[in-house]
């Protein structure tokens, strides 16, 4: 295929395939994108496709039309990027995302360390549920639960108010003199420098309790006594 | 009185969503409310089969977010009760043919034609889960009593909890009380105490529930269903009475604990 006739570019990006028109004629780069599909169909098959479409003004049923025809074709139409506001919303209308480098902040934290000292901790009120990360390069105290499938990851101690039932690995960046302890420690596996052990006994009667690596430098856990 | 909308969830497949929505909707519009039922899940719909619709869907979901018609020509009126109507999904499309705006701006033109709008998921947390909370007054987690729905349950609340969504009511589906007291079931005491939300009804396994599925028929409408009682409860629940909880358990003393439990809030 001839490249330098084509009105279509086609980029490999992160996220997929980023397919840039330029401003002729919509019907005739519609017409294009189609015909090249179709002529590299194993290429395309089962891509993710981002189409930018510069200053192209853009209805619901054009798009519609052509997210459809690249559907049929095996091709998925998740972006529309324009620097024209009403293609833009007609995008936004029919869901497709209108930015292409999409952060996903969504439930994992991270702090920097440059302005946090040694002894800095990180304080959180509430029970994290399962699929919740949090990162923290000091200490971590939780007021609540921990559930299954949420994790800790601290490089101090971790102090849990509550039933530790996740994952928790403290002394992240090795520090073997780190403790975990929680007032039920149950959790699905507990981490401690390099040590690594899973969910033990249940008891039914929970009691505070702390792990730490003994001087075997296996990790051990005790119930916590007062004085 | 505006309509609540309330869109039943799980994350998990399979733990009774779609049952849960026509049982419910059956249930309210048999206390005589108007109720307006949308299956969210595009592409694998069934909701219709459950209310036994499917040969009268004409337009869908799609059809009328895309304006191929209006949005009264795509409510289907039940067979029995009047005052219940379902929006079924396109069968030929998938999630991607629906956003978040979409969804919202239908839900805020049904709110004034009715008393309930009850929204079904799709499984997961992606798209389509997002696009069915995103008009929603009111979540229902429903899950049953196995490790792994919890484990999900807790994911999805965890979402809604950072999408303001919350806080969201549990339904515990398919209980198995003699399974429950030989300690091979979670108890629902185990999973209240680690979703820890409001429980708004327990639902026991039940093989009437299948099949008044399979028939078309939900088993809100069988008056000597265990289950379909627990739906009836439920749905009164959601109309603001206080329902006390049903003695599933002969031999009680859990279903005290459990009472209590609920009533810990």
């Amino acid at each position: 295929m001839d490249e330098t006739n084509s009105p279509l570019q086609i980029k490999g990006i992160r996220d997929g395939l980023l397919v840039s028109l330029d401003d002729a004629s919509w019907d005739e780069q519609h017409a294009a994108l189609i015909s090249q599909v179709d002529s590299q169909p194993a290429f395309f098959q089962g891509a993710r496709l981002a189409l930018d479409v510069a200053t192209q003004v853009l209805h619901v049923n054009e798009l519609v039309e052509v997210r459809d025809q690249l559907s049929d074709r095996g091709i998925f139409l998740w972006a529309v990027l324009s620097e024209s506001p009403t293609t833009e919303k007609t995008a936004q209308l029919l869901g497709l995302a209108t930015r292409i480098s999409k952060p996903r902040p969504e439930e994992t934290r991270q702090f920097s360390v440059e302005d946090l000292g040694e002894e800095t901790s990180l304080f959180l009120n509430k029970t994290l549920r399962s699929g919740t990360r949090i990162e923290f390069p000091g200490h971590i105290v939780v007021l609540g639960d921990v559930n299954p499938g949420a994790e800790i990851i601290a490089e101090g101690n971790v102090i849990i108010w509550g039933r530790l039932r996740g994952m928790v690995h403290a002394g992240a960046k090795g520090n073997t003199e780190a403790v975990v302890c929680a007032l039920d420690l149950s959790p699905t596996q507990l981490r401690i420098a390099d040590e690594v052990s899973a969910a033990v006994d249940l008891s039914d009667s929970p009691k505070p309790e702390i792990a730490r690596i003994n001087q075997h430098g296996k990790l051990q856990a005790e119930v916590w006594s007062p004085g | 009185m505006p309509a609540q909308v309330i869109t039943i969830t799980s994350g998990k497949g399979g733990v009774g969503k779609t049952t849960a929505v026509a049982n419910l909707a059956v249930a309210l519009a048999m206390e005589g409310s108007k109720v307006v039922c949308i299956d969210g899940d595009i592409g694998l719909r069934n909701l219709d089969v459950i209310l036994g619709l499917e040969n009268r869907i004409v337009y869908d979901l799609v059809d009328v977010i895309e304006g191929r018609c209006r949005l009264k020509q795509a409510m289907i009126r039940d067979k029995k009760l009047p005052e219940l109507y379902l929006i079924p999904a396109a069968q030929t499309r998938d999630k991607s043919a629906v956003s978040a705006s979409d969804m919202t701006r239908l839900v805020k033109e049904l709110r004034s034609e009715c008393d309930f709008v009850l929204i079904d998921s799709p499984a997961g947390i992606e798209r389509g889960f997002r696009n069915a909370i995103a008009g929603a007054d009111r979540v229902l987690v429903i899950t049953n009593p196995e490790v792994s729905a919890v484990r999900d349950a807790d994911r999805v609340i965890g979402i809604l909890e950072s999408e303001e969504k919350g806080p969201a009511s549990l339904i515990l589906n398919r209980l198995n009380p003699a399974l429950v007291k030989s300690k091979d079931m979670l108890s629902p005491e185990d999973v209240l105490d680690l979703l820890a939300i409001e429980l708004i009804g327990i639902v026991p396994e039940d093989e009437t529930v299948l099949i008044a599925s399979n028939r078309g028929a939900p088993v809100s409408y069988d008056a000597k269903s265990r289950a379909g009682q627990a739906f009836r409860n439920i749905a009164k629940r959601l109309k603001g009475e206080t329902v006390p909880f049903m003695d599933l358990d002969s031999q009680g003393g859990l279903w005290e604990r459990i009472q209590r439990l609920a009533g810990r809030k």
